[in-house]
């Protein structure tokens, strides 16, 4: 009874509790070696397993590139980099010698080109792309300086980065014996989901669906051919849902990059095939190369060995470690049972 | 705050003189005084935004941030949106600035309740009630028994005769013995008429406001008479009036003038080593990152002319960046804001946080709370935890820090026998335990029952009427100077000097004969029952030179008696020659006492011959109103009455120590702990002390006392006392002065050693020879100072904080101490019997020394574990995250892109990666407390800086870099030219931010989860939901909802589901996570296979035998044996030596003593 009562005299006294006399319930990990070297045996072996995986995978994929850029003067799309050609076309021959099952995809790349540059990368309005009408009007200062024209006309889609878009064309043949037929390229679904459905919406006015009308009082881009209204007939794919333009406008995070072109659903057999480019887009000024690539895909997407010889790597250094580590143990483990002084 | 308020331009104007009227308030506000209110807040509501925020950008990282929020808003430079900056800056500015609005408005609070309390004001001729900060300078105020002293004033008249006023100071300077103030007789002689006091007009001029609390000069002009206004004569604001019922002062000082807030605030701020550590680094990361910026922009310049300029088809330069170089320019201070982050802002509010944690897990602590006292541990400053752990000196005050500072009445010898031990029923003594029978004072109603004796035969001794036992007890009732109080009906309390005389008459007391009250001419006693008048006829007090005092009374039959104690020495020269043979018993006793360590002071008394007697005191009355040689005179009259006494015997008294404390010290010392007692006290109660707590003992090889007499000869022996110990050649020792180096390296010598050293010959060495000094006090294990003042005190801790660079820990208790405590870098308040000065200028308090050990080898050393981990931690986070951009600067034409999403840049310091960290900080144990106070060498990684130093920081560097590369080239190669597994691209940009800082939130994770090394529940809460959260909120802001909602302030919509449902992606980010944690992990286990510290071999100890540490064992350490404690009374007079008082004569004159003067 009289301990009763001392407590409650003290009434300075802190709370016993196991937080605040630091005695919570804890696991303390510790780095033994009885963790520590399995641990690396086991991941080294984890690792090399994987990277064996993904070197093959990578390795099953085909990947056909073509360069065509035309800078050396013997290549075949040499003359269209000349200052005064118009609608220049250039084709190239290539080979496949192995099926590539569908679906094949069809791939432009370019080299040297800063699409991740800060300021490139920032000129753009998503407000206008996402069919904004007052931004449409009324572009993003971001976009300067292709925010508006000479006449201070609002440019529809405004920025550095819709301005350069790629322009380039390609057409595929399949030659049998002088025999040339086109083969189908499907341009739907090459890009994202989301940004096809969500980013990117045409202006829409409340009177009509015309996209022209929308885009009324709007200038083209500087280096387009055409509005963007009129980049395709099919309204699913026209104004700033034009998949191509999409695909474009998802700026690439280094200066090479591949950007979907097209899907060939039915593959590709073997056999001479035969590209007809319509060489509209300018690199060589600075030093960029144009390519166009088909590439069949696997379940860690296309080609890229890079992922595997790295787990490789990294399994292998595992695993020697670990041996030394081994080694280290046996020979100091007497050292460490010595007692604490 | 020169911005602000229009006090400054009076101020300005120096006050040089005080010159006031009483009574007449339109003649004081011509000077316009301050009146008694009181402001210690700071702000006020208007005020607080702009002065606090003037503040807080005084700090270089706040004020970097307001600099790169300016940058921000210039377009063609701004690289980062303008909340990555301002939300971290607006939370930690919040944060901070709440908690300075509390604690100024608990500033407030209190000041209010001050400014509010109530008083009574002479106004008009009638008295009124008022508040304190009504109260202005030149009013007459009237005070009650234990009220407050309102403001600095001049003492007019009291309740007691003569004017007398007691007070207790206790708030001023610690002390909570009563003193005393007595009024002028011209004013004392108003008494409590109110029509006089109204009337009166008084000059006063004095001194203008100061903080010097023990003196005052000024003079009062009254009725044009001039009268000299001395200390005497002034009640400070802050002392409590005691024992007086009333008085009435005249106001001189009031409010913001007073003493005490002229002393109140402008204590040093201190700063840790971890903060002064951090400031370098702050620079050294300044440095770092304008070198980077500079190596971007150069490469911008260069890009932007070879590649930059052609690209200008698709990417034309903005109209006012005319070349390349201008570009640069530019992207210079792009790439400042992008790579902020390693200057870490949030830092500093972590570190507050985690200290504020640590100081809580102190006050919490039940192992550091004192039942008896109900006092817990109290950490007052919250921002010194972590310092605690790097203790390498502790310099402790001896009186109530080592000891007690309770003296008990142990032992005696009354003629020839001694009492106090116990005997068992053959003779054997036996040692005192709770168990011994206790003797009963119940016979005696007035007794005092905290008093605990244990010797029976000493009662029954004062039973049968032994006539020299009587006379011992009545001598010791007598011969004193306490005040008794009687603060309700029958319970008496003894107001003593020091504590051992109150031990004395406390014992007299329960032996029958009870001090019951004095007059400034009688003593009344209750002998055995009896109440006996004694008429006092004189007081030959104490002072340092005579180490004695006596009274002269008059017995009831008439016969007059001089009874006199002292210290034996002395004691011993003026016996009569009767007392021969009782002398030699004595000394023999005496020679036990000290053995025990205790304090003795011998008793002796004479009848005095009336005749005789009336000749002396003519004399003395003559001598004490001689104007010259007044001192002189006096003491040889001291000398012709004190002769020829008849020796009583002597009592022995215990100092007792604190509990635990000679183990706390051999804890302390295997902690590599140097510990210093620097005390006030004589040299012999120092020593001895020393030997009692185990700092000296007889297995040392040597203790150098340094006595010389002169700077010379003290110099002489402290280098001998060094070539001693380092065993050179003694032959060559020299005076000349030896120069001065900036710094003293650690030496080890051989063996053991002591030295002590007194205040007056410390005053040489830290003169002339400080080097010598600090060179010869660190060979030594003990190093005892005493008789030291407080400014030397705190001159020693200066001489080692400036040559040592060591980290300094004072501890004391009284008021003495409040100069060490606040020049060392840790203070630490013992809340015990001097009262609460000490505290309340220190940083941590306690009630017990041996909390010490708890408080530097657990909480100090978890703290700056815990803090230098979090450091680590910290650092490699930030570096690991922003180089990333720098490497991604070679790829993106040094355009100062970023890698990351900017919402992730904002977010990733403040919360996917601020709580795992502080949890660890908060929570981490290596060993937990029981094993970090078995094996105290774990506390030595804190003293020589090794888990946090700047190799360490530079280790951080590279672990940071080398985790940017892995979190930059994993993801760049596996991403090349990828795509996801139906043919999209995957390696757009938001894309590659996204598994970029994925990889790297998951790297950093997997860090924390490695380095804490204690799993609480919080911890895996924090760590697990940091990731989940980060998903959580990546996943909401790429969402189609938050994008239609603010497109452009979240264009990231679907990059998280489009790339984090691939399982290439998945690996990539368990690639790079592994590659960043695997070498942590090889270089952490072979470091401690091939080079374990001592925490690792513990640690693997305590894997092994998986038990808790046993019990401490505690030892009996034993007493040293054969050492004698001369020892006095008085022990505040210690350090008499240096500071002489006359103040006593005056009292005398009255011939009545209520209470020495303290110096």
């Amino acid at each position: 009874m009289s301990r009763q009562r001392d407590q409650a005299v003290l009434k300075n006294k802190p709370d016993n509790t196991a937080f605040t006399q630091q005695r919570l319930p804890a696991w303390q990990p510790f780095l033994s070696a009885g963790y520590v070297l399995p641990t690396f045996f086991l991941l080294g072996l984890v690792f090399i397993a994987i990277g064996l995986g993904l070197y093959f995978t990578s390795n099953n994929v085909i990947e056909i590139e073509l360069e065509y850029t035309g800078r050396s003067p013997n290549s075949s799309c040499h003359h269209c980099t000349k200052n005064d050609t118009k609608d220049c076309k250039c084709n190239i021959e290539f080979k496949v010698d192995k099926t590539l099952p569908g679906p094949v995809f069809m791939y432009y790349e370019l080299v040297n080109f800063y699409q991740n540059h800060r300021k490139y990368g920032v000129s753009r309005d998503d407000d206008q792309l996402n069919g904004d009408l007052k931004y449409l009007k009324e572009p993003s200062e971001y976009c300067f300086p292709f925010r508006q024209d000479g006449q201070n006309r609002p440019i529809a889609p405004c920025g550095a980065i819709a301005n350069s878009m790629f322009n380039d064309s390609f057409v595929l043949y399949k030659v049998n014996n002088s025999e040339i037929s086109k083969v189908p390229l499907n341009s739907k679904g090459i890009s994202w989901w989301t940004d096809y459905n969500v980013k990117f919406n045409n202006p829409k006015l409340d009177n009509g669906t015309d996209l022209k009308q929308a885009f009324e009082g709007t200038v083209k881009p500087h280096n387009w051919p055409r509005p963007a209204y009129e980049l395709d007939t099919n309204p699913e794919n026209n104004g700033f849902i034009n998949e191509d333009f999409i695909v474009w406008m998802r700026t690439a995070a280094l200066p090479t990059f591949r950007k979907l072109y097209r899907r060939i659903d039915d593959g590709l057999q073997p056999g001479k095939y035969l590209v007809e480019i319509s060489y509209n887009y300018p690199v060589l000024s600075f030093n960029g190369q144009k390519r166009v690539t088909f590439s069949t895909i696997s379940w860690m997407g296309g080609r890229n060995p890079f992922l595997g010889i790295a787990y490789l790597v990294c399994g292998s250094v595992s695993i020697v470690t670990g041996i030394i580590m081994l080694i280290v143990y046996i020979k100091y483990q007497g050292q460490n049972i010595r007692k604490v002084e | 705050m020169p911005l602000f308020g229009k006090d400054c331009t009076r101020s300005k104007l120096q006050e040089e003189e005080r010159y006031l009227k009483a009574n007449d308030r339109n003649f004081n506000t011509k000077f316009h005084y301050v009146n008694n209110r009181i402001k210690t807040s700071k702000y006020n509501i208007f005020t607080f935004l702009p002065i606090n925020l003037f503040e807080q950008f005084q700090r270089i990282a706040n004020a970097y941030f307001l600099f790169l929020l300016v940058l921000q808003f210039i377009p063609q430079i701004s690289s980062l949106s303008w909340y990555t900056t301002v939300v971290p800056l607006m939370l930690v500015l919040l944060i901070t600035a709440v908690k300075d609005a509390i604690d100024d408005y608990h500033r407030y609070r209190s000041d209010n309740q001050v400014n509010n309390r109530e008083v009574t004001i002479l106004k008009d001729g009638k008295l009124q009630r008022g508040k304190w900060m009504h109260v202005e300078v030149g009013d007459v105020i009237r005070m009650e028994n234990n009220h407050f002293v309102t403001a600095d004033m001049l003492l007019l008249s009291s309740s007691e005769p003569y004017g007398l006023t007691y007070i207790e100071t206790a708030e001023l300077d610690g002390e909570t013995n009563l003193k005393v103030k007595q009024a002028l007789t011209v004013t004392s002689d108003m008494g409590e008429n109110t029509q006089a006091l109204a009337s009166f007009d008084g000059e006063v001029r004095c001194e203008a406001p100061n903080n010097r609390l023990d003196k005052f000069k000024g003079t009062l002009t009254y009725k044009e008479n001039k009268y000299p206004l001395d200390n005497e004569k002034i009640l400070l604001r802050g002392c409590t009036l005691r024992n007086t019922e009333w008085c009435y002062g005249l106001v001189i000082f009031a409010g913001q003038d007073s003493k005490l807030m002229q002393n109140s605030g402008l204590s040093a701020f201190k700063r840790t080593n971890i903060d002064r550590l951090m400031n370098i680094l702050v620079l050294w990361i300044f440095g770092f990152l304008i070198v980077m910026c500079t190596v971007l922009a150069i490469g911008n310049s260069i890009w932007e002319s070879q590649k930059g300029y052609y690209f200008q088809v698709y990417l034309p330069w903005d109209v006012d960046t005319p070349n390349a170089s201008f570009s640069g320019f530019l992207m210079f201070w792009s790439y400042v804001i992008i790579l902020n982050t390693v200057v870490p802002i949030s830092l500093y509010v972590s570190i507050e946080v985690i200290r504020l944690g640590s100081s809580f897990y102190i006050d919490w602590d039940s192992k550091m709370y004192y039942p008896k006292k109900d006092t817990p541990a109290l950490a007052r400053t919250t921002t010194l935890t972590e310092e605690l752990g790097q203790i390498q000196y502790i310099f402790s005050d001896k009186t109530g820090t080592l000891t007690q500072n309770i003296m008990i009445f142990n032992k005696c010898t009354i003629n020839g026998k001694m009492y106090g031990n116990v005997h068992d029923l053959s003779g054997q003594r036996i040692d005192i335990t709770a168990k011994t029978e206790k003797v009963d004072f119940s016979f005696n109603p007035m007794a005092d029952p905290k008093f605990v004796f244990y010797d029976h035969s000493l009662l029954e001794a004062v039973k049968i009427g032994d006539p020299e036992v009587h006379e011992f007890f009545r001598l010791l009732s007598l011969c004193h100077t306490v005040m008794p109080e009687e603060k309700q009906k029958g319970i008496l309390i003894y107001q003593a000097q020091s504590p051992d005389e109150g031990a004395l008459v406390t014992a007299a007391r329960n032996f029958g004969f009870v001090f019951l009250s004095r007059t400034p001419e009688t003593i009344t006693l209750v002998e055995m029952g009896k109440t006996v008048v004694y008429e006092l006829l004189s007081i030959l007090d104490f002072d340092n030179v005579r180490k004695r005092m006596s009274v002269v009374v008059r017995h009831p039959d008439g016969k007059l008696y001089l009874y006199c104690k002292g210290a034996d020495t002395i004691v011993f020269e003026r016996l009569s020659a009767s007392s021969q043979q009782l002398r030699d018993i004595t000394t023999t006793h005496l020679d036990e006492f000290a053995g025990d360590g205790l304090r003795t002071l011998a008793l002796a008394y004479k009848e005095l011959n009336k005749v005789y007697f009336t000749n002396w005191q003519e004399r003395y009355q003559e001598a004490s109103t001689s104007l010259e040689n007044r001192e002189e005179l006096l003491s040889e009259l001291y000398e012709e009455i004190e002769k020829d006494l008849t020796l009583l015997g002597a009592t022995a008294v215990e100092d007792k120590l604190q509990d635990g404390v000679p183990q706390t010290i051999e804890t302390l010392s295997k902690a590599n702990i140097k510990i210093w007692v620097l005390t006030g006290d004589k040299q012999e109660t120092a020593v001895n002390i020393g030997y009692a707590c185990n700092m000296l003992n007889e297995d040392m090889k040597n203790i150098f006392i340094i006595d010389g007499n002169n700077s010379e000869e003290v110099c002489v022996e402290l280098r001998k006392a060094s070539a001693i110990m380092r065993k050179e050649d003694q032959t060559e020792i020299s005076i000349k002065q030896l120069k001065k180096p900036t710094f003293i390296p650690e030496e080890n010598v051989d063996g053991e050693y002591g030295l002590v050293i007194s205040g007056d010959l410390l005053a040489y060495a830290l003169e002339d020879m400080e080097i010598d000094f600090l060179k010869t006090a660190c060979l030594c294990k003990t190093v005892i100072c005493c008789r030291v003042t407080p400014l030397q005190k705190a001159q020693v801790i200066e001489l080692v904080k400036k040559y040592k660079k060591a980290i300094t820990l004072a501890i004391g208790d009284g008021a003495n101490d409040v100069s060490m405590i606040k020049a060392a870098h840790i203070g630490v308040g013992i809340s015990g019997e001097e009262g609460t000065q000490a505290v309340l200028s220190s940083d941590f308090s306690f009630a017990q020394f041996r909390y010490l050990q708890r408080l530097l080898l657990v909480h100090g050393r978890w703290s700056y574990f815990r803090m230098c981990r979090f450091l680590s931690y910290f650092f490699y986070k930030n570096f690991a995250f922003t180089f990333v951009h720098f490497w991604y600067g070679f790829f993106c034409g040094f355009s100062a892109q970023t890698v990351y999403d900017e919402w992730f840049i904002t977010l990733y310091n403040l919360m996917y990666t601020s709580l795992p960290v502080l949890a660890m900080s908060l929570f981490d144990q290596d060993v937990n407390d029981r094993w970090s106070m078995a094996y105290p060498q774990l506390y030595e990684p804190g003293q020589f800086n090794r888990y946090f130093n700047k190799l360490v920081f530079v280790k951080c560097i590279i672990h940071g870099v080398y985790s940017s590369l892995v979190l930059f080239f994993i993801p760049y190669g596996a991403l090349f030219e990828a795509v996801r597994d139906d043919g999209e691209t995957v390696s757009d940009y938001q894309s590659f931010a996204l598994i970029a800082q994925t990889c790297l939130l998951v790297a950093v994770t997997l860090q924390i989860a490695l380095d804490t090394s204690f799993w609480t529940a919080i911890n895996h809460f924090f760590i697990w939901g940091s990731l989940a959260v980060y998903f959580a909120i990546t996943f909401t802001m790429y969402s189609n909802g938050m994008y239609l909602m603010f497109p452009t302030s979240f264009p990231f919509i679907g990059t998280a589901r489009n790339a984090l449902n691939q399982p290439h992606v998945w690996l990539t980010i368990f690639l790079s996570a592994v590659m960043c944690v695997l070498p942590i992990i090889i270089v952490r286990y072979l470091s401690a296979e091939l080079r374990p510290t001592s925490i690792d071999k513990l640690q693997l100890k305590i894997r092994k035998i998986k038990t808790l540490p046993p019990k401490p064992v505690v030892r009996r350490l034993k007493r040293p044996s054969a050492r004698r404690s001369a020892y006095a009374f008085a022990h505040q007079q210690g350090f008499g030596a240096l500071i002489t008082s006359g103040k006593n004569m005056r009292i005398r004159n009255i011939n009545y003593k209520p209470s020495k003067t303290v110096v």
